[in-house]
Formats: structure tokens, C-alpha cells, sequence
């Protein structure tokens, strides 16, 4: 069916602020669904209140809507722009609840606003854990044992029925799994419940039997008002249940079901979204398999696009959030065309011949105090995503585009295993790691599964890269090493640091970390990593691209969508016009988040009206940036330096590389790239590196009669105390190279310096250094007065005078010291004393003229 | 679960040559020697034991697209038909492990006994880029360092292929026989009913995979397999009440036999026709088949009922289809593949006759397509 022509306008409900659980992806997913109503002739409406996303700029929409997402406030918008419909489940569990509770308090019938994309019931159905269970049973599907309380007396009676812990607590209605726990035991239940209680909008629990350390799966499903559906991407999760997904490693497709067990999986996803009446759009289906007999118990389903739905477009190449909302205007699979061929129809599963893995990313080192054990509740905030022709492949470079403050594969320098096989029990950040160390150190894959509930499969595969490391770690250096070992590395994902540094260190180094490091080791490792370029390329082991292309190459594909492997052949050889390659941000984390994809984004497309060829490199998937249409190209790939490289020698005749607007990620890679020989558009590396280096900086305000604070800069803990005495306390201290704040701090004593420097500067410092810790830290006086930020722009002679900067003054209600995403802006101060503001202004010419 | 022990062996080395003159370096991972076949692909995601022993591959060397191959194994329960008919096989990457509660064996172990040659570790995408733009190819994979590269590629390039050779017989059953296995009941689709119960069903078995013969006798159909060459006379004398013709391997034009008896059945009875049954039913009716540039072999394929407009996620694996234009007008396309909008459904307006080009009983791949045993049941009147 056609669609429909009995509704003009429809409101758009976004996900609302950042918070853990729910991020960047929302923005993708509202994105895709505005332009693609849009596209259909509607009068699109949308009100969200995170400013910084694509979605919110005002030339997407017919009507932007920047407010706050409460019930009140919506309806005022319905009054005022009367739509016909309402879309809520391309917002997350924000708009998604936020429609609920409009419906229910008469508001939609009030306007004759149409719910669409889900139902009043059905979304209840799904959300409220009891309702959910019973309807599984109805249609003969197993959950876990167990049964809602809304007390905790009958939390209590509940686990003494089931007799015996762990048990699960999980919250109804709420995001991220907040307020779930495991309980261990009875004394910690009345804690535990109290607070899922709380959490709950509804008041209410389900507890559950524990199914800790089954296999755990999740079908990303879409179906249309004629009962058409499709799996768009099985997901398996390493980590076995009890952790969060989002809080796992994650597989797609599914590696270890036969296709009897899958099909079984696809059959009752079917019939769960039948049931809970999932009438149009994504849907989301966990499952949990236990690794002994196969039993399967349904966990939940989310009626809507969520995280798992960007993660599997992403990993498809199929647009779930802008299918789903064509199919909830009417549209049927079949009528829609799958974007990338251009010649095969939606109603389709798609098949992919790479493996996907997706790695979270986690800010535990902001949160000192904050237990670092992984569970029910989602902690990380970030998450990169990874294709590699196999598992091995797509792990490495999943750890690679991390962009950890430590090498992706382990050392001496940055072990974190303890050597006990307890301790893989406990999931945590750096598990991984943990399991790659107690392999490298001689433990069996069987121990290894045993202790961790972690699949052998996966285990097997860590330690076929333990076996290729030990092979590698034979030769004396990169000439020495066969060109068949070379290709195997490469072909499994190995980076060349990697390779560098199994060369280059002894295999009993590897096996029995040594705790001193060689101060000599950083030089000596940067050119051993182009060494083992060099050899590589003189062998002639050199990546090859290839398309994502939703079928398996079974039809020709459309879309330059892309990924590295080291294959035999390239696809999509480069074009001859003129291109300009923009490095994205990388995982999101605290301080690098959304705002920096929104920048890439318009970088793209202001290279594309300024007649380049934009080419994009990301790893985040959660983003707008790697959406296929975004730019012309899309190179899914780790932005490390020597994934970047290869594709700037690809992508010839390359104007430049664009790293200003990703945030600290590309700037990372500036010196590299400009040594490498690779133009950078816009502000050049020497230009950053004196605005970050905060010494340099305000040797550059002395040098320009610029006041500032007295200053000065420390690298001991003995030079620390001595600059700040005479600057004199308070101080702000702040290290370089630093995102977001991170480890900075306000000292207004001695004391407290000390027990910074200690408590905070130390433990974020790398193992290696700290027997004898050196760091750039600049301590400046705190003044404690207001501050003033504006943001310049001034035409450049090159390409890239970019059209993400803005044009506003913006006086901060805050005082300096507070990092300014912190801040409480105030665009266009109203109050700015005149001669402030001459003076500033005066300052801000004098720093322009620098360049 | 069998405990993950990769192997210390150094890895042999194994080629795979086509008839265009490539050839193609990777290791062996089954059997030793000389294989040669028509080269096909197929985008299923799971169901490589299922694939392996489905008779419609007899012939042909399989490339699997999804890279990861053998890590659940080779279990009791899976197998599509007593061996394995395929010519060779082609992966990405073998799994070293095995994991899976039901797994008995390593899928390396299990070719290696039904002396089936195969080849891993070698780009099977580019591999499946080249049988996507020139259409199947002949190919040869050998384990013998001996043979020169050249020799290899002129074996292939002078097989003669599969076209004008009857397969069938290569795998039909020899004898009638008896078939009482149903979908375990810890395997339900639950869509299965006893509506048949006590229906005769005679199986003309050209290649038929197991799963057909589950699936009918989880409805309660009383079930005789028979071999390709049983007459007209001999199937209605078993006195069935309806009759299916079975998928399976090879050339459908080099089977005139089937296609004669076939044609004294039209109209004494209900009749169905699955892949290989439903190109005998098309020619039997008077139609033309025709080959594909490279077929349909996966499990992701939308078929679309017309009458109706659902599309059904189904499982094809076919080189030939029926062409729609040669047929008289009392027969009528009932499913199209929306892919490339090839027939693949076929009904008669007035005789209980109905077939289709893909898999309803999947074994592998979606169960969308079940429901067709379900209609076969109505013509005969349950």
C-alpha cells in the first residue's frame, strides 16, 4: 500500500539530553526519520531539547522546536502547530514515554493527534516487565522464572520461592537497564530493590531467576502493516548474560548457532512483536540461550529504534530508523528500495560476508569511587565499531579505534591481569585484555571459559592471536619476518605497532611482564611501527577496501560504503575529482561527544557544496557521520594513524585531510599526518599543538602583552608544589592534552594539592610512569571571576573555511575554571561592560594575528 | 562441545582454479586431491551443514559468502540427506573450534571421511564479485602440489559442465521407502497441525531434502519415498493422495523422463512441485526453463505471493527457472522473486497443481514459506 494520504504533518519526538544509554544514536534515528518524511511531501514538526544535533538544525525540519520534553510543553506545540500524527519511537525511550504519557493524559485525543510507528498498547505491552512476561506465555515463549513486586517485602517473598540467589532486579519502564542489579545474596536485597523501585517511573520490579553466564542474543527485526518482516542482524554478545548489553562486546552476525537454533530465534521474535502488536517499524528481541542445552528464554523487547537498531544499520548498511518511518506512514517492505543496490526492494535479510564487532567504551577514570564491575545497568558512554573480514580482524580493530590511554593489545607497560583466573570472572572494563594476558601466559582456552562463562569460540579465536603473536615474536625484526607470517598478522588484524612490538621485545617479556619500561622505548617504537610499514609494503602486504553492500556481493552495490582488510582485490577505485578527507571523532566519551559529529557533518557537506569530494572516516556508530548519504564516501575505519594513511593513499588526488572538527581524535593524528607528508586543511598542527600546549600558550599571551593568570608549568610533584606556592592558592591545575576537564581541578591549599596530586594526576598516568611520574601540568592562579568566551572565524586561503564555526559572543553566568561544556551559556550577553568588551575584542585581534 | 585444539600442523596448501584462468591460493581443510565442479555461491548466513548435504548440490563447488565457517560444528540432527553430493567447497575462514551443545564432530573431520576437497583462507568475496559479473564458472580445487597451475585451469576449463546431464539419478533413492520422521517436537515451528492425518503422500525423490519429509509428516501424512524413475502407473498404483516432485540437482531440461511421467499425473491427482519439481511441473505443462546468470542460493530471498502481496523471506537455491511467457494461459504465476522478479510460483487455474522455485521447507533458512505444505494438504482435501 501506497502512503498515506490522510495525514499531513507529523511531530517528531527527539531523545532529548545526552545521558548513559541513550546518545548519539537518537540523533542518527531522528535524523534519518525527518529527512525521510520530508522527502515524502509531510509537514515534519519536531521538538527536541538537545541543541547539539543534526537533527535540530532548522533547515531539516519544517518546524524546530528547541524546548523541554514534558508533557506540558508538547501540548502546547500540538496546539500551536496542530499535527496529524505523532512519531515517538525514533526518540529513544524519552519520546517514546513522553507519548505515553501524552496519550494517557488525553492529550493526543484532545488535538486528534494519531499515534503512529507504535501503539498505545503494545508500547505498554512491552515495557511493563509483567505484562510482557504473561503475553510470552500466552504464546507459549519461556522467560525466566520469577514475578513482579512493588515492595520489597514481595521482592523478598518472590526470592524465597525461587530459593536461590543470584537473582535479578529490573526496574520497569526505565533506559539502560537504570536501577537493575544482581543480588547475591538476601542482605543485599532490600538495597537493591529499594532502589530499582525507585527508579522505576511505574514503581514497580521484576525479579527474576539469574541466567548469569548464558549465551546472549538480540534480533533486530522490522515488520509492516502486512505482517511483512525481516531480521535485519543477529547480534551476539561475548560477554555472557548479566551484563548489559550495551556494556558488551558485540558480534554480528551471530557466530555460534546452527541454523536450526537460529531460525527458532527468528520464529519467536516474529511472534513476539506479533504479540505485543509491533504493527509497524523496528523492534529489538533479546534472548538468552543456555550454552549447556539451548534453552531459550525471552529477556525483552524494545518496540522501537534504539541502540542495538543504529548498531545493526550500521553494520548492514540497511537504514532501520528511516524504514521505520516510512513504514509508519503505510509503506510496505516490499514497496521500499534498499538504498544500496538500487535495483532490490527493503523486504529483504540482509547478508553480510564480514564480521562486526562493537566494543563500549567506558569513563571510569572520571568517576573516581564509582565501582567499575559491569552488570545489569549500563556505565559506558561510548562505544566504536569495527568490520574486518573475520572475527579476529574486526576485534583488533575494534580495540584500535578505542582510543585508549593505552596500546589496543597488551604489554608490560599496561598489563591489567592479575594472574588469577578468579578475577576473569568479574566483568569489568579491561577484561579483555585480562583474557588476551592469562592466554599469552600460558592458561588453557578451557580455563579461561570456565572461569569467565565466555564462549570458546570467542576464547579460541584470542587465542589463535596469542599463537600468531608467539610466531611472530620468533623474528628479530620486521625484515626477518616471513611474508606469509606478515599477510596472516595483517589479514587478522594486527596494527603495525603491534607487529613492532612483538618484534621488538623478547617473547619471555611478553609472557612475564617486566615492571620497569625503557625510557628509550617511545622513540624507538615509533620508528619500529614504520619499519614494519615499510616491510609490509615491500612485501607487498597491502589493505584492500571493500564495500558494505547489505548482500554478500550477490548484487552490485551503489553506496561507497567502506572498510580495510587484506584481501585480494580492491573495490571502488577512487574517483578523479578532487577530495577532502574529514576524520571524525571516534568513540563518544565525556567531553567528545555528539557536538564534535555534528561539526564533521556539516564539514562534509560545506566540502561537498564547495565542490570536493568529502570523504569520512569514523568508527563511531552511533553517529550521523557514518550514515552512508552522509558524504560522498564513508570509510568505516579506526582513526589511527596508520588506518588513516592508507586510505589518504588511496584517495588521490586528495586536496586534504580536515582534523579540526572531531576533537581531540584527529588532532591526535595532526603531527603524524603532516609528517607523513598529508595536507591539513584549516588550522595547521602547529597552530593547535600552541593553543593545547598549555606552556606554550601562555608564553604566546606574555609574547603578546595578553594578561593572564600567573603561571607556570610543573613536571614533578616537587616543581608542582613549588609554582603553586608562588603563584599562589587557590590554583587551577590542568595537564595537557586533556578533554573535557579530565583531571582537572580546583586546589585551594597545599593540602589538597598534595592529595590531587596523589589521588587524581597519578592513577591517570600510565603504570609505567608512575614509579617516577613526569607530566606537563600548568597551574594557574584562580581567579574566580567571570568569564567571557567568544568564537572567532576569518577566512583562510584554503579550502576549508568551514561552515561549522558560529558567530556568537557568548558571555559565560559562570566563573573561569569550570570547563565550558559545564558552563550555562548565555548567547548574546545583554550586559558586557564597553570597555571589556573594546579590550577584549582588541585581544582576540592580536591572538588572530598570530597564525 | 569439543575442546578447541588448534591444530600444530603446518597448514597445506590448496588452489582453486576457474575456467576464466585465475586461480586462487589458500589451504586445505578436507579431503586430499582433485576436484572439479560448477563453481556457485551462497549468502546463507547459518546452515552450512544443511547446505553440505542438500542433493541439489551435487555437481557443483559451493563458496560460502559468510566468513565464518564449521564453528557450530557437524551434530546428529542436521543432515538434509544420506551424504554429501556437492564437488568441493570454498571458505573464508575454517573454524579452527567447535562450539555447540549439539556439535558431535569438526566439520574439517566430517569432509575429510565423505572425501569432499575443500578449500579455506582464500578472498571469497572477489571470488564471489567474479561469479556475479561473468555467471557460474567452472572450477577446479586440488590439494596435489604436483599438478601445474595450467593443468589445473585446463581441467576445469575442459570439463564439460553440468548442462544436458541428468544429476538425479546420481542421488535419487534407489528403492521405495517408507518415511516416518517428523520435526522434533523441540524443533516445532508451531504451525504444524494433524489436519493430514492419514493422507498417503508419494515423494518422487529427485534429490529431496529431508526437511520436505518432515515437514509433511509433522501434519500427520502418511509418507512413500520413491526413486526418479518410478512410472506414472507404478506411483498412482501406491494410490497416494497427492504427490510431490522433489527438488533437486542439475540441468532440468535433461530429465525428460520425469517430465513425461509427470505430464500422465497432471490432472489424476493433486500435485505439487518444489525447485527442481517445480521446473519438471513447468516443462510438464508446456513451458521452457531457463538458466540463470548465477542463480539464487541463500537464505534471504523476498518472494511475494501475488494474490495475496505478502512477502515471504525464504530459501532458494536454483540455477534454472521456469519461463513464464511459455506457459499456456491456464497456468499462472503465482509468487515473484522481487529481487530480480523471476517466477517462482506456479498454480493451475482448474487442476489442484501447484509449485514453487524455492524452499518452503527451508532446512536452512526462514520458515515463512511453511505454510505452502499446509495448502498441498487442502488440495488433497484435509
Amino acid at each position: 500500500m501506497p502512503k498515506r494520504t490522510d495525514i499531513a504533518s507529523i511531530l517528531i519526538i527527539g531523545a532529548g539530553p545526552i545521558v548513559i544509554g541513550q546518545a548519539a544514536e537518537f540523533d542518527y534515528s531522528g535524523t534519518q526519520a525527518v529527512k525521510a518524511l520530508k522527502g515524502e511531501g509531510y509537514r515534519v514538526i519536531l521538538v527536541n531539547s538537545n541543541p547539539a544535533t543534526i537533527m535540530t538544525d532548522p533547515e531539516l525540519a519544517d518546524a524546530t522546536y528547541i524546548e523541554p520534553l514534558t508533557v506540558d510543553v508538547v501540548e502546547a506545540i500540538i496546539a500551536q502547530e496542530r499535527p496529524d500524527a505523532l512519531l515517538p519511537t525514533v526518540g529513544g525511550q524519552t519520546a517514546l514515554n513522553l507519548a505515553v504519557a501524552l496519550a494517557k493524559r488525553g492529550v493526543l485525543q484532545r488535538h486528534g493527534v494519531e499515534l503512529i510507528g507504535a501503539s498505545l498498547a503494545a508500547t505498554e505491552l512491552a515495557e511493563d516487565r509483567l505484562l510482557f512476561r504473561n503475553a510470552m506465555t500466552e504464546i507459549g515463549l519461556a522467560s525466566p522464572q520469577g514475578g513482579l513486586a512493588t515492595t520489597v517485602a514481595e521482592a523478598r517473598a518472590l526470592a524465597a520461592e525461587m530459593g536461590r540467589y543470584p537473582i535479578l532486579i529490573r526496574p520497569s519502564f526505565t533506559l539502560g537497564g537504570s536501577g537493575g542489579a544482581i543480588v547475591y545474596n538476601e542482605h543485599e536485597l532490600q538495597e537493591k530493590v529499594a532502589f530499582g523501585l525507585s527508579q522505576s517511573p511505574v514503581h514497580s520490579v521484576l525479579v527474576e531467576e539469574s541466567i548469569l553466564g548464558w549465551k546472549e542474543y538480540e534480533l533486530e527485526v522490522m515488520r509492516d502493516h502486512a505482517d511483512n518482516f525481516v531480521v535485519v542482524c543477529s547480534i551476539e554478545n561475548l560477554d555472557p548474560m548479566g551484563v548489559h548489553t550495551g556494556d558488551s562486546i558485540t558480534v554480528a552476525p551471530a557466530m555460534t548457532l546452527t541454523d536450526r537454533e537460529y531460525q527458532r530465534l527468528r520464529d519467536q521474535a516474529r511472534a513476539v512483536v506479533q504479540a505485543v502488536g509491533v504493527n509497524t517499524g523496528g523492534a529489538n528481541v533479546q534472548f538468552a540461550v543456555n550454552p549447556a542445552d539451548g534453552r531459550v528464554v525471552v529477556i525483552e523487547m524494545n518496540p522501537r529504534v534504539s541502540r542495538s537498531s543504529a548498531l545493526a544499520s550500521k553494520a548492514t548498511g540497511f537504514p532501520i530508523a528511516k524504514f521505520a518511518a516510512l513504514l509508519a506512514v503505510g509503506y510496505t517492505l516490499d514497496e521500499l528500495q534498499n538504498d544500496i543496490t538500487q535495483s532490490t526492494v527493503a523486504a529483504f535479510e540482509p547478508s553480510i560476508d564480514y564480521v562486526v564487532t562493537k566494543l563500549p567504551r567506558w569513563a571510569f577514570e572520571k568517576f573516581p569511587g564509582v565501582d567499575p564491575t559491569l552488570g545489569t545497568q549500563m556505565k559506558s558512554v561510548g562505544e566504536a565499531m569495527a568490520i574486518g573480514r573475520t572475527f579476529k580482524e574486526s576485534l583488533l580493530k575494534g580495540l584500535q579505534s578505542l582510543e585508549l590511554n593505552r596500546d589496543p593489545f597488551p604489554t608490560a607497560q599496561n598489563a591489567v591481569w592479575d594472574g588469577t583466573l578468579e578475577s576473569l570472572a568479574i566483568p569489568r572494563a579491561e577484561r579483555i585484555w585480562a583474557l588476551w594476558e592469562a592466554l599469552r601466559a600460558g592458561r588453557s582456552v578451557e580455563a579461561v571459559c570456565r572461569a569467565s562463562r565466555i564462549d570458546p569460540w570467542f576464547v579460541a579465536q584470542l587465542a589463535q592471536i596469542v599463537a600468531l603473536e608467539a610466531a611472530i615474536a620468533h623474528f628479530d625484526g620486521p625484515s626477518a619476518l616471513p611474508h606469509e607470517l606478515l599477510r596472516r598478522a595483517k589479514r587478522a588484524g594486527f596494527c603495525d605497532s603491534h607487529i613492532a612490538y612483538l618484534l621488538g621485545t623478547p617473547w619471555e617479556t611478553i609472557a612475564h611482564p617486566a615492571p620497569e619500561s625503557d625510557p628509550a622505548e617511545e622513540e624507538g617504537h615509533l620508528s619500529a611501527m614504520e619499519a614494519v610499514r615499510r616491510a609490509r609494503q615491500q612485501a607487498g602486504v597491502r589493505p584492500t577496501f571493500h564495500r558494505v553492500d547489505t548482500c554478500a556481493a550477490e548484487f552490485e552495490a551503489h553506496t561507497p560504503y567502506l572498510y580495510s582488510a587484506y584481501e585480494r582485490e580492491s573495490e571502488v577505485p577512487a574517483s578523479e575529482r578532487e577530495k577532502v578527507i574529514i576524520l571524525g571523532s571516534g568513540p563518544n566519551r565525556i567531553g567528545q561527544g555528539i557536538e564534535f559529529d555534528y561539526c564533521c557533518t556539516h564539514a562534509a557537506w560545506a566540502m561537498q557544496e564547495a565542490g570536493y569530494e568529502a570523504i569520512m572516516v569514523n568508527c563511531n556508530p552511533e553517529t550521523v557521520s557514518t550514515d552512508y548519504d552522509t558524504s560522498d564516501r564513508l570509510y568505516f575505519e579506526p582513526l589511527t594513524l596508520e588506518h588513516v594513511l592508507n586510505i589518504v593513499a588511496r584517495e588521490q588526488p586528495l586536496k586534504g585531510v580536515v582534523v579540526q572538527f572531531g576533537g581531540q581524535t584527529p588532532l591526535g593524528l595532526a603531527h603524524g599526518l603532516a609528517e607523513a607528508g598529508v595536507p591539513i586543511l584549516g588550522t595547521q598542527p602547529d597552530a593547535i599543538d600552541l593553543a593545547e600546549d598549555r606552556s606554550r600558550f601562555a608564553t604566546l599571551l606574555a609574547e603578546l602583552a595578553i594578561p593572564s593568570p600567573p603561571w607556570g608549568v610543573a613536571r614533578t610533584i616537587a616543581e608542582a608544589r613549588r609554582i603553586a606556592a608562588e603563584v599562589g592558592y587557590p590554583v587551577i591545575v590542568r595537564p595537557s592534552y586533556v578533554l573535557g576537564g579530565r583531571a582537572m581541578a580546583i586546589l585551594y591549599d597545599e593540602e589538597r594539592l598534595a592529595r590531587y596530586l596523589t589521588t587524581t594526576l597519578l592513577p591517570s598516568l600510565d603504570r609505567s610512569q608512575r614509579a617516577s611520574p613526569t607530566f606537563n601540568l600548568l597551574i594557574d592562579r584562580y581567579l574566580g571571576a567571570r568569564s567571557s568566551w567568544m568564537s572567532m572565524r576569518w577566512p583562510m586561503a584554503s579550502a576549508s573555511s568551514l561552515a561549522a564555526s558560529w558567530h556568537i559572543s557568548k558571555r559565560r553566568a559562570s566563573t573561569a575554571g569550570i570547563p565550558p561544556a559545564s558552563f550555562l551559556p548565555i548567547a548574546f550577553p545583554r550586559r558586557i561592560w564597553p570597555r571589556f568588551g573594546a579590550t577584549r575584542n582588541g585581544w582576540a585581534r592580536r591572538y588572530r594575528s598570530v597564525d | 562441545m569439543s575442546s578447541p585444539t588448534p591444530s600444530h600442523a603446518a597448514p597445506r596448501p590448496a588452489r582453486l582454479a576457474l575456467e576464466d584462468g585465475s586461480l586462487w591460493f589458500g589451504h586445505a581443510i578436507g579431503a586430499e586431491g582433485t576436484t572439479v565442479g560448477e563453481v556457485v555461491f551462497n549468502t546463507s548466513l547459518t546452515g552450512y551443514q544443511e547446505i553440505l548435504t542438500d542433493p541439489s548440490y551435487a555437481g557443483q563447488i559451493v563458496v560460502m559468502t559468510a566468513p565464518q565457517i564449521g564453528n557450530t560444528g557437524i551434530n546428529a540432527e542436521d543432515s538434509e540427506s544420506r551424504g554429501l553430493f556437492l564437488r568441493g567447497l570454498v571458505l573464508r575462514e575454517l573454524s579452527e573450534v567447535v562450539s555447540n551443545w549439539r556439535a558431535a564432530r569438526t566439520l574439517s573431520d566430517w569432509l575429510v571421511q565423505h572425501g569432499i576437497v575443500a578449500i579455506a583462507d582464500l578472498d571469497t568475496r572477489a571470488l564471489t564479485r567474479r561469479l556475479r559479473a561473468r555467471g557460474s564458472l567452472k572450477g577446479a580445487i586440488s590439494t596435489d602440489a604436483a599438478l601445474r597451475d595450467e593443468a589445473l585451469v585446463a581441467l576445469a576449463h575442459e570439463w564439460p559442465g553440468l548442462d544436458g546431464v541428468d544429476l538425479v539419478q546420481q542421488v535419487s533413492c534407489h528403492e521405495p521407502y517408507p518415511w516416518h520422521d517428523a520435526t522434533d517436537p523441540a524443533w516445532a515451528y508451531s504451525t504444524e497441525s494433524s489436519a493430514a492425518r492419514g493422507l498417503h503422500v508419494v515423494v518422487y525423490d529427485l534429490g529431496v531434502k529431508y526437511n520436505t519429509l518432515r515437514r509433511l509428516a509433522a501434519r500427520g501424512c502418511t509418507i512413500t519415498v520413491v526413486p526418479a524413475t518410478t512410472s506414472a502407473d507404478e506411483a498412482l498404483a501406491l494410490a497416494p493422495d497427492g504427490i510431490l516432485l522433489s527438488n533437486g540437482p542439475g540441468d532440468p531440461a535433461a530429465l525428460p523422463y520425469i517430465v513425461e511421467t509427470t505430464r500422465q499425473l497432471i490432472g489424476r491427482l493433486p500435485l505439487v512441485g518444489i525447485c527442481m519439481g517445480h521446473q519438471i511441473l513447468g516443462q510438464a505443462l508446456g513451458g521452457t526453463v531457463y538458466k540463470l546468470k548465477f542463480g539464487h542460493h541463500g537464505g534471504n530471498q523476498p518472494v511475494q505471493a501475488l494474490a495475496t502481496g505478502r512477502v515471504e523471506i525464504s530459501a532458494h537455491n536454483h540455477n534454472f527457472a521456469v519461463d513464464p511467457q511459455s506457459l499456456p494461459p491456464e497456468v499462472e504465476v503465482s509468487h515473484i522473486n522481487l529481487n530480480d522478479g523471476c517466477c517462482e510460483g506456479l498454480r493451475h487455474k482448474h487442476l489442484p497443481l501447484l509449485s514453487v522455485q524455492y524452499h518452503p521447507e527451508a532446512g536452512p533458512g526462514p520458515h515463512d514459506a511453511d505454510p505452502f505444505f499446509d495448502e498441498f494438504i487442502r488440495l488433497m482435501g484435509g
